[in-house]
């Protein structure tokens, strides 16, 4: 079948002799994919920064498809489902899944306890094929594919197994209360995202940081909030004191993770050395901006070894630090319904819709900036 | 030389933006959200120990690395990929340590980068030249950002020429050394 293969970094080609994917567990299903994004987390295999992604792998964790197989102990779905598959990989079985954390199953990833298993993204998340392809491996089929509803389009609903529920996460990890300013740091797909969910809280400021104009433009306008270019307003932390009468924002999220410009040690540390978890800049901008008390929201992907941060301020600040992968099934029913009432309209955000043989272009297109791209649907031929 | 220094008229009070155009302002504002997820679920499961029951097994046809951390395969993992040659070597020997060691990491950043070159030879073992231009996407490079793809060009070609009339040079005063 065809499919992205990884053949390290900066280098992946659409495959037309990957192998089809096959059930390998009784609680599996396979599903054909119609929309494949890739993911700004994507970058950061495709950048070479996490550890054990290995060469013949396939991206991709923001998935839908029609499924065309079951295993023998799948209740729920059925062969022609149009499924919505988010990216965790969860048993629903054990202690963490009973208390929705779906993103911290114990039993999906054998190769780290750190991280439940996650498709497509490195053997650290599990070793699992993931769906920028024409068929995928779905485990655990009756726990996380969500029936994708009829009146809703296949656009908006690839971006409810990720983009939107890690956005959301992030707004609601950050305990937002009614007239709360809110930073976030990072204007990707999850940084616009996490913008625009802030007001859903009550958020009464939201204040969104970046270096690209063009994303900054566009989320001004699609989350309606003030964005700012860190270039241009001096040290960040400073600008964001001098916004709140010094005393700092209620809440900062940080959606950039760990390839965040801005600092250049951080940088040589963090992307180019690989001798820490990645660059910490906007983590440590998030935890100098907050006011003392404040929570810092993390939904930006770290690397698994040490990183540098501020963690001094952190105690003399007494900030509550929330962090974790999105528990994307948890909030499905309700991001349903605020997509289905136009609260929400994640479509907006796709500026590149690319074949799947082009996944190599695509790939280059979105890691480099070009051509104004905020986010890219891949389409498989079979689609 | 630019400096942070502020003056007390640089600061304002936070001032409350207009939100009242905001379609669901506020519709999921909960006051007893604190604190906030992924504590609130809290239902104390763990305390059970590693004592759910527990999906079917997954059968491991292939060699699958497991963390140290924990005492058996998980019910289900991915296959892609299994351990192959220096890179697989490699791999098994970060198996050894714990996820909070630098043995278990960096090993693994060196085995990514041999698995590279493993997997070029690999291509070619299989008679397929691999097409980096394409592979690295180097074609939408040329269609969005042309400027820039013909000055990185221009200055690869620029630092070839140099190095190879410095290697000629050099070949050269050897050729004469050689005569003298």
């Amino acid at each position: 079948m065809l499919a992205m293969n990884f053949r390290g970094p900066f280098r992946v080609r659409a495959d037309r002799n990957m192998p089809e994917p096959r059930i390998e567990h009784p609680e599996d299903a396979i599903v054909k994919v119609l929309r494949s994004c890739i993911c700004g987390s994507d970058l950061h295999l495709y950048h070479g920064l996490v550890p054990d992604t290995r060469t013949g792998s396939t991206f991709g964790h923001e998935f839908i498809g029609e499924v065309v197989e079951v295993g023998p102990s799948v209740q729920k779905l059925k062969v022609g489902d149009r499924v919505m598959v988010p990216f965790n990989i969860a048993c629903g079985k054990c202690a963490f899944c009973k208390q929705e954390l779906y993103g911290n199953c114990h039993e999906s990833n054998p190769m780290a306890t750190a991280v439940g298993g996650i498709f497509g993204y490195s053997h650290t998340a599990g070793g699992f094929q993931g769906g920028q392809a024409e068929y995928a491996r779905v485990p655990y089929a009756d726990v996380g594919p969500t029936v994708i509803p009829d009146w809703m389009d296949p656009d908006d609903a690839v971006l409810l197994t990720d983009v939107v529920p890690t956005g959301y996460q992030a707004a609601e990890m950050a305990g937002i209360q009614k007239g709360d300013t809110v930073v976030v740091f990072g204007a990707g797909p999850i940084g616009i995202m996490a913008a625009k969910c802030a007001w859903l809280f009550g958020a009464g400021r939201v204040i969104i940081i970046d270096e690209l104009e063009y994303r900054l433009e566009f989320a001004a306008k699609y989350a309606q909030c003030e964005a700012y270019n860190f270039h241009s307003i001096g040290d960040p932390v400073v600008f964001i004191k001098t916004q709140t009468d010094s005393l700092g924002a209620d809440v900062c999220i940080d959606a950039v993770g760990c390839e965040a410009k801005g600092n250049m040690m951080n940088t040589l540390l963090g992307m180019k050395l690989l001798l820490q978890g990645g660059s910490t800049t906007a983590l440590h901008w998030a935890i100098n901006s907050v006011k003392k008390s404040g929570i810092v929201s993390i939904v930006g992907v770290y690397g698994p070894i040490d990183a540098l941060v501020p963690i001094g301020n952190v105690v003399n600040k007494g900030i509550t630090i929330r962090a974790n992968q999105a528990a994307v099934k948890r909030n499905l029913p309700k991001l349903i319904e605020h997509v289905r009432n136009g609260i929400l309209n994640p479509k907006e955000i796709i500026t590149h819709r690319i074949p799947m043989e082009e996944v190599a272009d695509a790939y280059h297109i979105f890691s480099r900036k070009l051509d104004g791209c905020i986010k890219t649907v891949l389409i498989p031929p079979t689609a | 030389m630019l400096t942070d220094e502020t003056k007390p008229a640089d600061f304002k009070k936070s001032e409350a933006a207009d939100y009242s155009h905001i379609k669901g302002w506020g519709i999921d504002a909960d006051p007893e959200n604190d604190p906030v997820y992924p504590m609130k679920n809290r239902n104390n499961a763990e305390h059970e120990g590693y004592a759910w029951k527990r999906p079917a097994q997954q059968n491991d046809n292939v060699e699958i690395l497991k963390s140290v951390e924990r005492p058996n395969l998980t019910a289900v993992f991915g296959t892609a990929s299994p351990p192959e040659g220096l890179n697989g070597k490699l791999r098994r020997f970060a198996f050894k340590y714990s996820e909070s060691s630098y043995g278990r990491w960096l090993p693994l950043v060196l085995a990514d980068r041999v698995g590279e070159v493993e997997g070029i030879i690999d291509d070619l073992k299989k008679g397929h030249v691999p097409n980096i231009f394409a592979e690295r996407g180097w074609g939408s490079e040329w269609k969005h950002n042309r400027t820039n793809f013909l000055l990185k060009v221009a200055a690869v070609a620029a630092v070839a020429v140099v190095a190879v009339s410095v290697l000629s040079s050099n070949k050269e005063n050897g050729d004469n050394d050689d005569g003298l």
